[in-house]
């Protein structure tokens, strides 16, 4: 009987996170953080800052190294860890393939600036999917229409507002057709004025039931489009529920202390 | 004016002395200095050393000293001796020499790209190779315009220093002339030259420097 990878896909949960160790020099940022996300979930992540939000988050795509963990994603190993406690990591090329299968949107866009809008897109399918430009471009066009930028294709992104800049960050995560999308504080550089158009493209790709983790100050998003929301504190998880009874009826002093502060 | 006639013929086979010394210089030590600042950079720590300590031997001792150690030392160090002739000598030193030079100024712009970029790069599934060549150097080039500018222009000026070897560069010919004619003539002349070389580098550089503004940052 052959049991495939994609078999596996269906019925495993999109990400596993379990006992996330890591630590930058004396300070440990994440003690021991697990997390499940199904297929089709939106998680939202909240907490104080310096809590270890963003940095779990990277964990999750190789941007920053565990300590001690495991990681899988659609049911593939990123990383593990044997009972002694020594993580071992996927090999290279499988590295790059597993995270592949998730998009990233970074706080501060990191679109890139010598490319145009449309290039800044079809440039990873181009190069690392070896597509065809032919069918490339027109899949980006599609996509910037979707987020209402198309007018915008031969734009520098140093032409763009910061709410565009990052709905051309969403495009371009979106054009290598991930299964996840991870946002690291989306909206944290962007003017107040500006978070809703980026917000209602992200609310759109929660209704095409892509999962997607999200790493937010933004407590209506939470509460509006997430189907869970994970409060953060000082390095764990202090609690996980859905966004109607976590803001309703939080049940940790800390995360009562950290909503009352926030609403 | 007859004067002036007469002394532009050596004067101009002296500029193109200079002129090959400056072209093959700047062909040969460009692309040997990217590949140096990308071994510095690299994540091979002892490459990475050796480059630096590459960098600290040739910054760190005259271009002349250099020259004749070349020219006149070379062909006595057991292995790798060999004796060249002035001109390739002469060549040898300069690319040596000034590929140290342009690997510090691509290492400052290398190292001047945001680490998002790296990021962002890497989560679309880029490899380092691909980043590097993509998306990091093509930005690289528009910031060191101006010290690329600078140091090219340095250049120039710079294989006046051939002279010990005894090659007839446009400094040399115009000092010969002025000792025999006991005129000071011929130094107007070459520093006019030097002056429409350093001038047209200029023009280039900038030239450049508009191509690559069609994006801000």
């Amino acid at each position: 009987m052959p049991s495939t990878t994609n078999e596996l896909a269906n019925v495993a949960p999109m990400i596993v996170a379990r006992a996330i160790r890591k630590r930058f020099g004396l300070v440990e940022v994440l003690k021991g953080v697990s997390l499940e996300i199904a297929k089709g979930d939106v998680v939202a992540v909240i907490g104080p800052s310096g809590s270890g939000k963003s940095t779990f988050l990277r964990c999750l795509n190789h941007l920053e190294t565990v300590d001690a963990g495991e990681v899988l994603i659609a049911g593939e190993t990123l990383v593990s860890s044997d009972a002694a406690g020594v993580c071992r990591y996927a090999p290279d090329a499988e590295l790059r393939r597993i995270c592949r299968r998730m998009g990233m949107v970074f706080q501060h866009f990191n679109l890139f600036p010598h490319l145009t809008v449309l290039q800044n897109i079809i440039e990873a399918p181009l190069t690392v999917k070896g597509m065809a430009r032919d069918t490339v471009v027109p899949k980006a066009e599609e996509l910037l229409r979707k987020v209402g930028l198309f007018d915008k294709c031969d734009s520098y992104p140093a032409r763009l507002s910061g709410g565009q800049k990052q709905r051309v960050a969403i495009a371009r995560a979106l054009a290598m057709e991930p299964d996840i999308m991870l946002f690291d504080e989306p909206t944290s550089a962007l003017d107040p004025e500006l978070t809703g158009e980026v917000l209602r493209s992200m609310r759109q790709l929660a209704d095409e039931h892509m999962t997607m983790l999200v790493v937010t100050h933004e407590m209506a998003f939470a509460r509006e489009v997430s189907s869970s929301v994970v409060f953060m504190d000082a390095g764990e998880i202090v609690e996980a529920r859905a966004p109607a009874e976590m803001f309703s009826s939080p049940a940790h002093p800390r995360t009562q202390a950290f909503l009352e502060h926030m609403l | 004016m007859d004067y002036l006639i007469e002394i532009l013929g050596p004067l101009l086979q002296g500029t193109a002395v200079t002129l090959q010394v400056f072209l093959l210089t700047l062909l040969l030590s460009v692309p040997l200095g990217l590949g140096l600042a990308l071994v510095r950079v690299s994540r091979f720590h002892l490459a990475s050393a050796m480059v630096n300590g590459y960098i600290w031997l040739m910054r760190g001792t005259p271009l002349m000293l250099q020259m004749l150690f070349i020219y006149f030392a070379l062909p006595f160090v057991p292995v790798i001796g060999v004796r060249l002739p002035d001109f390739p000598a002469a060549i040898v030193a300069f690319v040596l020499n000034y590929a140290a030079y342009y690997a510090e100024i691509f290492r400052a712009g290398i190292q001047s790209i945001e680490r998002g970029q790296y990021e962002a790069a890497r989560v679309l599934g880029l490899s380092y190779g691909q980043t590097m060549r993509r998306i990091v150097l093509p930005q690289v080039v528009k910031r060191i315009l101006p010290p690329m500018s600078n140091e090219t222009i340095t250049l120039v000026k710079d294989t006046s220093l051939i002279y010990v070897l005894a090659m007839n560069d446009l400094l040399r010919a115009a000092r010969g002339i002025v000792q025999r004619d006991f005129t000071t003539m011929p130094f107007v002349v070459a520093a006019a030259f030097y002056l429409l070389m350093t001038l047209v580098l200029t023009w280039g550089f900038h030239y450049l420097e508009k191509r690559h503004a069609v994006y801000d940052e």
